[in-house]
């Protein structure tokens, strides 16, 4: 054998030195493949996240709106003293709330539909229906919302149609009502149907062997076993109402402000980030508590 | 089980719902067409005019190239980082494996402007500009998640007998990658990245806190929309809009067998593990 091919030789076996260690010591094979993800994931996100709870416990300088890291808790007195904010934190709390409850009242007989009654080839055509819009473009559904709520818009051309006084619910919390339970019913609609397809037919049979009628059997029994999807799915509707301030802004009125917008404006207009970071923990704590509340409830479960 | 008059109140309530679902699409869509400045219904006339003067106009343009420059970038990040740690979870059991896990769909089950937020204070902190790479990090902190939920899926129904079979007929852990496990995995790893891709074209909230002064496609809409202004450019572009988020997920539902439902199932990997 020549010198040069020994040379050709050695890169390779070098390799395959290193692959034999990777695949003896498998945990540096899984530290080499987590390791770029999770080193982004830590410095980035998780360190802007405690970053922000932080900031929410400094506070700015009034005259010159630059950041001092003086330790207090004003920002979060002000939250609570302040009626307007109470009032805020409050609407999106309430908000939030309704959404949630009218997307799980338009998701249950739908899912049920899907996941009982519709054949097979109909239940998957309903459920990539249900996906499309979800993934159609968030602004192309609000704008579509304000083009049908607008006074000479569909909804008040129908309304004439129909010989009703026209509806002026552009700009007001009922549009926002409106606008965000369609945006989310996908969200609810999903793990509905999946908690509900789940359900043994036998149960069903059973109920009826002892004389249930099909008003006792949805009550005691679907809907017990479908309520953790609905949890499920009120998790995705609540959280996604509660961080919202897109929908509020473009088709709330003047008294429709979100947490989101009082955020937005402290980050971009008023410059007091510590101010709007005490703000939003606002809706992360809600939702801890929510999700909290859904674990027991057996939400993770049915997802 | 349901008796008749169930059933039909029950396909009657599916149509309606059905209905609303894809009324306010259908008719976006048609503003697109719309002759007249004014957007009243019934639309008075149609034309393709608004199309033309859409295309030509520089700051849609401008727009349209950072969403689909950060698109792009984003959904690389998120191809790389997201399927190696999917190969990650998937393959090996470690200490404080559920943590990390659950921790990765936090940018997706957080609201987004909390996401936002705090990014926006990270980069204040560090005294980062905002740049087209700043709103690449913010995108690709969530597009993450869905090329690591969507690979994940895959891997678990592939049978890892086939990789070991692979190796026992002598090929190397990079050989039998290269010819086993990547050609399984392909397609998920396009339906991952096209999701990735229409998600990030999309995105308002986060971008918002992420961009400085700079419009992406989305950020140019929501500007219009707010000051009521060129609204007939925003029917066009909100049309096209809706074409590129619509058609790669279609293509993607193709490709991994329906089970590309992004967000909802994002979640529930994570509670799987």
């Amino acid at each position: 054998m020549t010198v040069g091919a020994l040379a050709r030789e050695r890169p390779a076996g070098r390799v395959t030195r290193v692959q034999a260690l990777l695949w003896r010591r498998s945990w540096m094979r899984a530290a080499l493949l987590l390791g770029p993800g999770l080193t982004w994931f830590v410095v980035i996100y998780l360190a802007s996240l405690v970053l922000l709870l932080i900031t929410a416990f400094w506070q700015i300088n009034p005259f010159t709106t630059a950041i001092e890291r003086v330790w207090n808790i004003d920002n979060f007195r002000t939250l609570v003293t302040d009626g307007t904010y109470r009032l805020i934190i409050l609407r999106t709390i309430a908000l939030a709330a309704a959404v949630t409850i009218t997307d799980a009242v338009l998701a249950f007989p739908f899912a049920y539909y899907m996941a009982r009654v519709a054949s097979r080839r109909v239940q998957t055509a309903l459920f990539a229906a249900v996906l499309l819009p979800l993934w159609a473009s968030y602004l192309a559904r609000v704008y579509a919302w304000i083009l049908i709520l607008n006074h000479d818009g569909v909804l008040n051309w129908s309304l004439l149609l129909l010989h009703l006084p026209p509806a002026s619910l552009g700009y007001t919390n009922w549009a926002m009502w409106i606008v965000f339970s369609y945006i989310w019913l996908p969200f609810m609609i999903i793990p509905t149907y999946a908690a509900l397809e789940r359900i043994p037919q036998s149960y069903l049979e059973a109920a009826a062997d002892l004389g249930a009628r099909q008003g006792q059997t949805t009550w005691d029994i679907i809907l017990p076993l479908a309520l953790p999807g609905i949890v499920a799915g009120s998790i995705f509707t609540f959280s996604l109402t509660l961080g919202d301030y897109v929908t509020p802004l473009l088709v709330g009125g003047a008294g429709s402000s979100f947490i989101g917008n009082v955020v937005y404006g402290n980050v971009g207009i008023a410059h007091n980030i510590p101010f709007a970071a005490a703000l939003a923990v606002v809706p992360v704590a809600v939702m801890a508590l929510y999700l909290l509340g859904a674990r027991r409830l057996g939400a993770f479960e049915a997802m | 089980m349901e008796g008749a008059w169930l059933r039909f109140a029950l396909r009657v309530w599916a149509a309606g719902i059905l209905l609303f679902l894809f009324i306010p699409i259908g008719l976006v869509i048609v503003y697109a067409f719309n002759v007249s400045t004014i957007q009243s219904w019934p639309i008075p006339g149609v034309t393709l005019k608004w199309f033309g003067q859409t295309w030509q106009d520089p700051e849609v343009r401008r727009a349209l190239l950072l969403s689909v420059e950060a698109g792009l970038m984003a959904t690389a990040v998120a191809l790389v980082l997201g399927s190696m740690a999917a190969f990650a979870i998937h393959r090996f059991q470690f200490f404080g494996r559920e943590v990390i896990s659950f921790a990765l769909v936090l940018p997706l089950a957080l609201p987004g402007i909390i996401t936002g937020m705090s990014l926006n204070s990270f980069f204040a902190f560090n005294q980062i500009t905002f740049s087209l790479w700043t709103i690449v990090i913010g995108h690709a902190t969530f597009c993450i998640v869905i090329v690591y939920n969507n690979v994940l899926a895959r891997l678990r129904r592939t049978s890892s007998s086939l990789m070991e079979a692979a190796m026992d007929l002598g090929a190397s852990g990079w050989r039998s990658f290269v010819d086993v496990t990547f050609p399984l995995i392909s397609t998920a790893l396009v339906a991952g990245a096209l999701l990735a891709f229409a998600l990030s074209f999309d995105e308002v909230i986060v971008t918002t806190f992420t961009a400085g002064a700079q419009n992406t496609l989305p950020l140019w809409i929501f500007g219009a929309i707010r000051l009521g202004q060129r609204l007939p450019e925003v029917n066009v572009v909100v049309f096209f809009v809706i074409l590129i988020t619509i058609v790669p997920v279609v293509i993607a539902s193709r490709l991994s067998g329906g089970g590309a439902a992004g967000r909802v199932e994002a979640v529930a990997a994570a509670e799987e593990v």
